[in-house]
């Protein structure tokens, strides 16, 4: 008898994605607007980036040692959801606050639940409204570099010109404010088929109709609308998590732009004058009711069709 | 028509499909397995001592859906033995060992075939099976009445990575296809025959298109489909040559269609022309490990040992050796195994070219979702099966599954979704049996 082989039921090959793949993928993705951040709110801004993705690998890390799991952090996904976290946070906030919110996105959000997958939102936009809710210092954005600090141009309602919309040079958190970048690193993750365009184009899509509509159908207003606060980064980045937005692409449809009027609402009408985070979380709880109302037809149900 | 279904795009490697088609005389010994179809084993029809030559029948099909099965060398049976049969079960093997003659049984003589049921009988004669990889006998799926039969469609889209013995035939055996469909024409009426390939076997196309040119008694069309897998999967097949959707549980036959492989085609042709049942196959050879990959023309139950020795041998121990593609195909134990009647591909993998990512936990992309052919949610079906929840593998219409395995090939985290598919199909049959117990 000959030696034995590998016996093993199909298939016995494999695309070769993968989850770390994919993650890495959004960290480059998120490069572009990192460099702006830092560019933009001086070297300020590398301390929370680096004090965020350091805590959450690190809690994920201690949290896997703890209950003695296999360890995840090879993933990246603690990785991005700290790049992300900082991303959303003012260049000026308190490092503790930092390691304050990773410790709610990591072990409340993410571990208690399951760890990768099984959180029911998304780590990074839930610890930014649970900090934004927690710590005053959330509620002042920083302004560029040699500017004094004050409020998002939501709040204050004086606009910067829409060139400096769009390339970032205004008050807000380190990686919401360039537009530029964000729109560049979005490109990347859907030239590398990480995302599809359904989100992010209409999520920022309702956004600016419905603005259009509020500003009596002016479209630079609408514009300097949808690049002021965290729309580009929540929509490009954070509702696009795979975990917590619906996988077909009418499910997609559906949160997008639900989570688009939301934010139109609460911006409008609501105390907070940012309503991105809110929009997502509220759309995150929603997506497996969306996956399950928008499941594709099976092919031939119904009977056979000639 | 509606858009193509969705599937995946694996690499290609169709190494040997410009390379010479080889063939192999007789080995020392071969051993035929009784079952090499889907069906009831075949009874054997010798005993040891026996002399048998090229095509003389050794095993007589059992019953409706089997096959007969005949020697594919000349010489004498020297052992009835037990063979492993790659899905675990046991059945009866004959083994002859080969005189060196190749000399051809008097019983080989052209059928006479003048109607349907001398047509049915003379396949069922001939042990043809559905050589694309399933097994099912031919005789069985053509015994259908004619006047339903609106297409015959003529599976050439070879999708699997790596396989072109399809390709083989189809740039080499283009007189036995046209020779089948004139017969089939002629005694059961079919009027249209559709060739589905896909576009990048461009010569298999234009050979075949020639070939269409040159039957005049009927329609033949050839369909150039996009090189996606699974297009070679029955059903796509036929939603892709004639928009006709197969529901769950349904056959071609039911939206009137007959989908043979190219080969099976060719073969029928070959036999009709000249008596001579299936005792030899062309083998696609290949994998990282083959020294030779190419085409190999094999008389049946030759071992495997013997086809890779023939092939130069290997260059390192395999990782797998696969009947098949890479993707549907089946793991053998060792290569003491035979060429069965269905045997395409036998590949000889590295441990690179079959290695599979580790395992790691569901984040919900959607992928396997949005590339499943006929929109199934695997992921959710995982869900359902973990819990033995029949309903829901029941509402989610697991049953559907043609167990292609693009959901698999496409995980990024590796889960084992097409395997967890079967799993819940046999869930749902064991539900169903036992209500019907009850």
């Amino acid at each position: 008898m000959s030696s034995l082989t590998k016996v093993t039921v199909s298939p016995h090959i494999h695309s070769g994605r993968s989850t770390a793949g994919i993650m890495r993928d959004v960290l480059i993705a998120l490069l572009p607007v990192t460099v702006a951040g830092i560019v933009i709110f001086g070297l300020q801004a590398l301390l929370p980036i680096v004090m965020c993705v350091v805590c959450c690998v690190g809690f994920e890390a201690l949290f896997n040692v703890i209950v003695k799991r296999e360890q995840t952090i090879g993933d990246l996904s603690a990785a991005v959801t700290g790049l992300l976290l900082a991303l959303n946070l003012p260049a000026n906030i308190p490092l503790w606050q930092c390691a304050v919110g990773s410790l709610f996105a990591i072990i409340i959000v993410k571990c208690l639940f399951g760890g990768l997958g099984n959180n029911v939102v998304n780590p990074a936009i839930t610890a930014r409204v649970f900090m934004l809710v927690a710590f005053t210092s959330m509620a002042t954005a920083v302004h560029p570099v040699d500017v004094e600090a004050s409020a998002t141009p939501l709040a204050t309602h004086e606009m910067p010109s829409l060139m400096d919309m769009f390339l970032g040079t205004h008050s807000g958190c380190i990686g919401e404010t360039c537009t530029l970048a964000l729109i560049i690193g979005g490109v990347y993750l859907l030239a590398r088929r990480v995302i599809t365009w359904h989100i992010p184009v209409l999520l920022i899509g309702t956004v600016f109709v419905l603005s259009l509509l509020t500003t009596g159908f002016d479209a630079s207003a609408s514009l300097a609308l949808i690049m002021a606060g965290g729309l580009f980064i929540g929509a490009i980045f954070m509702a696009t998590d795979y975990v917590t937005s619906p996988s077909t692409p009418w499910g997609k449809v559906i949160f997008a732009v639900g989570a688009g009027l939301l934010t139109w609402l609460i911006r409008t009408y609501g105390t907070y004058s940012e309503g991105v985070s809110f929009a997502i979380l509220f759309m995150n709880i929603l997506t497996p009711y969306i996956d399950r109302l928008t499941r594709r037809k099976v092919f031939g149900e119904g009977g056979a069709e000639k | 028509m509606a858009l193509y279904l969705h599937g995946i795009h694996p690499p290609h490697r169709k190494n040997t499909a410009k390379k010479p088609v080889a063939r192999m005389s007789a080995p020392a010994t071969v051993t035929i397995p009784m079952a090499m179809h889907i069906g009831k084993p075949a009874i054997p029809t010798v005993k040891v001592g026996d002399l048998v030559k090229v095509g003389t029948k050794i095993g007589e099909a059992d019953g409706g859906i089997s096959a007969n099965i005949h020697a594919s060398v000349s010489g004498k049976v020297t052992k009835l033995v037990d063979y492993l049969l790659a899905s675990g079960s046991v059945t009866t093997a004959v083994v002859i060992e080969s005189d060196g003659e190749m000399a051809v049984s008097e019983d080989v003589c052209a059928p006479v075939v003048n109607s349907k049921d001398e047509l049915i009988r003379a396949i069922r004669e001939s042990g043809i099976v559905g050589l694309g990889g399933a097994g099912f006998p031919t005789h069985v799926k053509l015994d259908v009445e004619p006047e339903k039969i609106e297409y015959l469609i003529i599976n050439g889209a070879e999708c699997e990575p790596y396989i072109t013995s399809d390709t083989v035939t189809m740039l080499t055996r283009g007189d036995d296809m046209a020779y089948a469909i004139r017969e089939l024409n002629r005694v059961m009426g079919i009027a249209n025959v559709i060739i589905g390939i896909e576009n990048n076997k461009k010569e298999a196309i234009a050979n075949m298109t020639e070939m269409a040119k040159s039957v005049t008694e009927c329609s033949v069309t050839v369909k150039s489909l996009p090189t996606v897998y699974p297009q070679g999967g029955e059903k796509v097949l036929v939603y892709h040559t004639t928009g006709r959707k197969i529901s769950a549980g349904k056959l071609p036959i039911d939206v009137g269609c007959i989908v043979l492989n190219c080969t099976t085609l060719a073969t029928i042709g070959a036999y009709l022309r000249t008596g001579m049942p299936l005792t030899e196959k062309c083998v696609t050879v290949d994998g990282g490990t083959v020294k030779k990959a190419q085409n190999v023309m094999v008389p049946v139950g030759t071992s495997l040992k013997d086809l890779l020795d023939f092939c130069g041998g290997l260059t390192e121990d395999p990782e797998k050796i696969i009947y098949g593609g890479p993707i549907m195909g089946v793991t053998v134990v060792n290569t003491d195994c035979s060429v069965l009647k269905n045997t395409n591909a036998v590949l000889a993998l590295t441990k690179k070219e079959a290695k599979l990512p580790k395992t790691t936990a569901c984040i919900r992309c959607g992928s396997c979702v949005n590339t499943c052919p006929f929109s199934l949610a695997p992921v959710d079906i995982a869900t359902a099966y973990e819990k033995k929840d029949a309903e829901e593998l029941k509402a989610l219409s697991v049953v559907t599954c043609m167990e292609c395995g693009c959901c698999s090939f496409v995980c990024p985290a590796n889960r084992p979704l097409v395997q967890i598919n079967k799993l819940s199909k046999q869930l749902l049959k064991e539900e169903q049996q036992k209500e019907e117990n009850k």
